[in-house]
């Protein structure tokens, strides 16, 4: 067995960065890369894409080059940067397994050797590794896991085995030029996205692609004729059926690494999927001797990837330099009240709150570096009431308030915080909080939070509990002292609903009383034997009190649009509330009434009913900005199109024709602004933002193009588009006729960037969506969800 | 909630213009002119003046169209005010000519006046009522969706033929079948479609191109060749590609309709546009010649 100082897992940038580290210190050093060639992640990007080298201010520290450029140009440079530090990397070695403690581990490989180490980098990324298929055979030469380009195949027969999206598009990709059949385990593609299904069924139905159902690979074997190069034996409900095949191409997924991860002896703080592994601020984890740098430590981008690479090699020398990102801490610091180092700093704002205890000091750092930490003049507007922001304060010193009709100034005092009710449900601010004396305040962007959320349970349970109370209090008892309503908030639970589980049905008994704090809810009524939507509620609104008032059997079905959470209350906390705020009770009655009056009016009109399941099927009811086009009106100019395109460097945002239409209301497809945005979960560079109005937006500076927020987004409203040249004014164009005119584009040569985009509600434009206001005919309009009841009205109502 | 052009804010630019046509026809009533009643009196001049402002801020929602960043209210606001004063002044224009034409730059202004007026009268009609034609016929369709089906019966019609004269006879027709065309052909909803019929189907017609109309030919066609055939499987594929053709059909009919009602919602601007700069040359024709050869 080979034995090295340092072993490095994984060529990523990180594992690239620390391993040429180590070779230019002339330290004995080993990379181990699972493929056949270096930085696997990158070299599945898609061709010439357009690597962008952000945090533009944090500089770069590492024996290898990175800058902004093409996937090709980087990958050859660390090529180059590899060779010429004389780095020892070892490509096909997949580790499997690590035993041993510092100064003697045991690194096991897939092929069954092993190689010694004392310290030990983990930079294996999140990707994971593809799913293998479960068959003898699947390491034959032209059995491959992933598809570049489907034009590189010709003429072939070609097995697709899989019934997600990816193992769609690839047989989509391949039909034109070669024999395709895909092989699905059950007997429907339920995973896929509804464009993918539309494709995969025709593709089938027209004879263009064959598809084993219900079909699992038994095995491969060479084909002893030359008629083709395998024999892919499926198993079948029926038997075996032989296919003559020359690729297999399986896309079943990816397994993620942490579960190879916990068997080398590192630790998740919980079950979250979102979970980082616990490290030091030297990145070792709680296994000594063993690091883990990059995106498996939850820092998603190249740059700090390899930053990181180098500094831990540094750290297992011994030597404490100071990390790269400093100089971006003593500039995010300055003007703060306080004299002292960047360290000392850090760890005075994390032992100011509660809320930091859990947090390791690495991801503090981060977190931090994530935040604004600033001191703010008394008076100061912190968040202000109806706003759609959603970052996350703790005051660190002097304090903030609210102005309490009825109690007066509420304080917000060291370690105290606020802005929890927009994080957690999406909705506005519901107060507006003000700067008091020598306020020093950390203010955390949502994304920070959620991931902190994820990462440290106690952290959830305290926003929790302030969350039910302020809730409570805000809609309920807004007279009351905080402190009397302890025991009713220790008596509430928070129930969970899946999108379309009924909360309770019409008919049966039942007295609790529901507050959504997340998503949204509609209720519906049984009418002559058909179900008839009578209203729709977002958060912040309740529901289930007449069950209370009134004979305890409910009168109607809630049901959840979208994941839904509710604050439960029973029948006694209820009347608890009501005995403390006289007012409450007139309050819930006329609430009552008017809900019922609107439930009579949608009951008269059971079409109205229909268009608001179609609103709701096609995912409106978790928007708050929706484009709806009356088709009775619109005359196809396309002008909305030409409008958005030209307030957006030429790339319209919406596709009218495209979408679902029920009577004469078109969906178009468009952003709807979700309350809780897909498309935010998981972008790298953290560049998707919610404006104060609730427009969701991407900040195309900061964009990587990596294309995550397109797959996320469940309504296919974002693509990636490159930015295309200035144009001539309206007037040259009127003129000359020279260049595109309105609504048209063209591309510099050489333009290659592509940015995602997407409607941004034309936030920067002050009257509001180009769209609506350029529409001749008053077609298109934007709707919050809330006012579907008036549309269906103004469309059904006598 | 939504609002159609013309009830726009509760029709508010019908009040105005009625409001001005009110106050022009009565100032026509009670003004008293010394001989016939002209556009060189002061009532003239002043309702020549209005006049020619309003045409001027007519043109103007052209620009107005497409600023795209403009706050100055909604294009349907705009073109809302477009459509009544627009009317309005047919009748300023009229009472400011006094009733009085003849071969002359003046008169050629009021008749194009007069011609964009009404150009704009069927424009608007057809706003109010191709929409729903359109919507009703695509019942829920895009134009790309019924494409796509047509495609799709297409490669279906060619997989059955099993035939060479069966397979010849589809890929004609198919070839031959053409959807769009010129501006001509969209707005007739016809659209060309020729075909030719396999000698072994038709000697008489000797192979040479034919109208092939609404796809009657081809399922003609078809039809004598089932009732030819006494079963067997070329009488299977004919039964079939019979049911394909006449899907066919439907669908083109849906499509070239969607495509006719496009075309007229489209084309009656480009006469309604060009038509208003060649009045506003005539307007300015007609003023340089009052103030300057009166
Ligand atoms: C489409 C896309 C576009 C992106 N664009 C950008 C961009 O423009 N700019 C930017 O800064 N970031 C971008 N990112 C993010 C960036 O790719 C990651 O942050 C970065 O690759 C993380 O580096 P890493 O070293 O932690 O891990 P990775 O780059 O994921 O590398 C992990 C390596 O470990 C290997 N490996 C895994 N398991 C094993 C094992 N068991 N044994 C041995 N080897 C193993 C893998 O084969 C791989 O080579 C993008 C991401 C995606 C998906
Ligand atoms: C002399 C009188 C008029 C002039 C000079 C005029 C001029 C114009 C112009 C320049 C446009 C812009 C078209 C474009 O850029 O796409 C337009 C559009 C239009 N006009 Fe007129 N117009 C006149 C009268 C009328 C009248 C009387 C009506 C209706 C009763 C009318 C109805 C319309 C309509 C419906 C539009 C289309 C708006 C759109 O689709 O954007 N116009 N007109
Ligand atoms: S892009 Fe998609 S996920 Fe994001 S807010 Fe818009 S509709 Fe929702
Ligand atoms: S906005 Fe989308 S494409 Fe751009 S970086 Fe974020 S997730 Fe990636
Ligand atoms: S609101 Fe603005 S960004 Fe969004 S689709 Fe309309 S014009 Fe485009």
């Amino acid at each position: 067995m080979e034995r090295f100082d340092i072993a490095v897992i994984g060529s990523g940038p990180g594992g690239m960065s620390a391993a040429a580290h180590a070779a230019e210190l002339g330290l004995s050093h080993v990379l181990l890369e699972g493929s056949p060639k270096h930085s696997n992640t990158i070299q599945k990007y898609q061709k010439g894409k357009h690597v962008m080298a952000t945090p533009t201010k944090l500089p770069l520290r590492s024996p290898l080059d990175f800058a902004e450029g093409t996937r090709e140009y980087i990958l050859d440079k660390w090529e180059e940067g590899m060779t010429s530090t004389n780095t020892n990397i070892q490509y096909g070695s997949e580790v499997t397994g690590i035993d041993g403690a510092k100064g003697d581990f045991t690194i096991t490989l897939a092929n069954g050797s092993k190689v010694g180490a004392k310290s030990i980098i983990l930079g294996i990324g999140v990707q994971g590794n593809p799913r293998k298929l479960p068959c003898p055979g699947a390491e034959l030469e032209h059995v491959q896991y992933q598809l570049d380009d489907p034009d590189e195949y010709n003429g072939e027969r070609i097995a697709i085995v899989g019934a997600g999206d990816a193992a769609i598009e690839n047989a989509v990709g391949l039909a034109g030029q070669n024999k395709v059949c895909i092989i699905n385990r059950r007997d429907e593609f339920a995973r896929a996205k509804q464009g993918n299904l539309d494709l995969i069924t025709s593709s089938i139905s027209d004879g263009k692609i064959e598809c084993f159902y219900e079909a699992n690979p038994a095995r491969i074997e060479e084909n002893p004729s030359d008629e083709s190069r395998y024999v892919f034996v499926l198993s079948t409900p029926t038997g075996e059926v032989p296919v003559p095949i020359d690729r297999i191409i399986a896309r079943l997924g990816a397994i993620p690494p942490r579960k190879l991860v916990e068997s080398f002896g590192i630790e998740f703080p919980n079950d979250s999927p979102a979970a980082l592994p616990e490290l030091s601020s030297q990145y070792e984890s709680n296994v000594p001797g063993m690091y883990v740098i990059g995106a498996l430590g939850g820092y998603p981008l190249i740059k700090q990837a390899m930053n990181q690479g180098y500094e831990v090699v540094e750290y297992i020398q011994g030597n404490d330099i100071e990390p790269a990102d400093h100089p971006l801490f003593v500039e995010a610091f300055d003007g703060l009240p306080y004299d002292k180092s960047v360290d000392e700093i850090l760890e005075y704002l994390q032992n100011s709150s509660p809320i930091y205890n859990g947090i390791n000091p690495l991801n503090f750092r981060e977190f931090i570096l994530d935040s604004k930490v600033s001191k703010r003049a008394p008076g100061d507007e912190l968040c202000v009431n109806g706003e759609f922001t959603n970052s996350f304060f703790v005051v660190i010193d002097g304090n903030a308030f609210v102005k309490l009709p009825g109690v007066g100034e509420f304080h917000f005092n060291r370690g105290d915080f606020f802005g929890e009710q927009s994080l957690i449900s999406g909705r506005r601010r519901t107060a507006t909080v003000y700067a008091g004396d020598d306020c020093v305040v950390v203010e955390t962007p949502r994304r920070s939070m959620v991931k902190l959320i994820n990462s440290v349970d106690s952290v959830k349970r305290v926003l929790d509990e302030a969350f039910i109370l302020r809730a409570l209090h805000s809609k309920f008892t807004p007279n009351t002292a905080h402190a009397e309503l302890a025991e009713v908030v220790a008596n509430t639970e928070l129930r969970t609903f899946d999108a379309n589980q009924d909360i309770y049905t019409e008919g049966e008994e039942g007295d609790e009383v529901h507050l959504i704090r997340i998503g949204s809810v509609t209720s519906v009524k049984q009418s002559n034997n058909k179900e008839v939507i009578t209203s729709y509620m977002p958060v912040g609104h309740y529901f289930g009190e007449t069950g209370v008032l009134g004979h305890g059997v409910r009168t109607d079905t809630v049901r959840a649009n979208v994941r839904t959470e509710t604050i439960c209350l029973s029948k006694d906390s209820f009347v608890t509330l009501m005995d403390k705020e006289p007012g409450l009770q007139n309050e819930i009655q006329s609430h009552i009434r008017d809900r019922l009056t609107v439930e009579a009016r949608m009951e008269a009109q059971p079409k109205g009913g229909e268009l608001m399941s179609f609103l709701m099927g096609e995912g409106l009811g978790e928007g708050t900005d929706v484009l709806l086009i009356d088709e009775t009106l619109c005359v196809g100019c396309d002008n909305c199109e030409k409008a958005c395109a030209e307030t957006h460097d030429g790339n319209s945002r919406l596709n009218r024709e495209a979408g679902a239409s029920f009577a004469d209301v078109h969906v178009p497809i468009s952003c709807r602004h979700c309350e809780h945005p897909h498309c935010m979960k998981d972008c790298p560079p953290d560049a998707i933002h919610r404006a104060s109005d609730g427009e969701v937006f991407i900040d195309q500076e900061a964009c990587i193009g990596c294309g995550n927020c397109v797959r996320n987004c469940p309504y296919d409203v974002i693509s990636l588009q490159k930015n295309p040249a200035p144009k001539p004014t309206l007037l040259h164009w009127l003129m000359t006729g020279k260049g595109p005119g309105p609504g048209g584009k063209e591309y510099a040569d050489g333009e290659t960037i592509k940015k995602a985009v997407k409607c941004d509600a034309c936030k920067d434009n002050a009257g509001g969506a180009a769209c609506v206001r350029a529409c001749p005919t008053g077609a298109a309009m934007r709707l919050n969800p809330k006012e579907f009841v008036d549309l269906v009205g103004s469309r059904f109502g006598s | 909630m939504y609002q159609s052009i013309l009830n726009f804010k509760r029709a508010r630019y019908l009040w105005v213009a009625l409001a001005l046509s009110i106050v022009s026809i009565a100032a026509y009533w009670w003004h008293q002119p010394v001989g016939l009643p002209n556009g060189g009196t002061w009532l003239g001049y002043t309702l020549g003046t209005v006049g020619a402002m309003l045409i001027v801020w007519l043109l103007l929602l052209g620009m107005r169209k497409r600023s795209y960043r403009s706050n100055m209210g909604t294009v349907q606001g705009w073109t809302s005010a477009h459509v009544y004063l627009g009317t309005a002044l047919l009748l300023v224009g009229t009472l400011h000519a006094g009733f009085q034409f003849g071969a002359n730059v003046h008169t050629l202004a009021y008749v194009l006046m007069v011609v964009v007026i009404v150009s704009g009268f069927f424009g608007i009609f057809v706003y109010m009522r191709y929409p729903n034609l359109m919507t009703y016929n695509r019942s829920g369709d895009t134009l790309d969706g019924l494409l796509e089906k047509i495609h799709k019966v297409d490669d279906r019609s060619r997989r059955i033929a099993n035939t060479p004269n069966l397979s010849r006879l589809v890929e004609s027709a198919i070839d031959g079948c053409q959807i769009g065309g010129s501006w001509w052909q969209q707005l007739s909803g016809s659209g060309r479609s020729i075909m030719s019929v396999p000698f072994a189907m038709d000697p008489d017609a000797q192979e040479k191109a034919q109208s092939n109309k609404d796809h009657k030919l081809v399922i003609d066609v078809l039809a004598n060749r089932l009732s030819q055939l006494g079963g067997g499987e070329e009488a299977g594929a004919v039964t079939s590609l019979l049911a394909n053709f006449a899907a066919k059909q439907t669908l083109l009919r849906r499509i070239r309709r969607d495509v006719q009602i496009r075309a007229i919602l489209k084309i009656w601007l480009y006469f309604h546009v060009p038509l208003s700069f060649g009045l506003l040359a005539a307007l300015i024709a007609h003023v340089v010649v009052v103030f300057f050869y009166w």
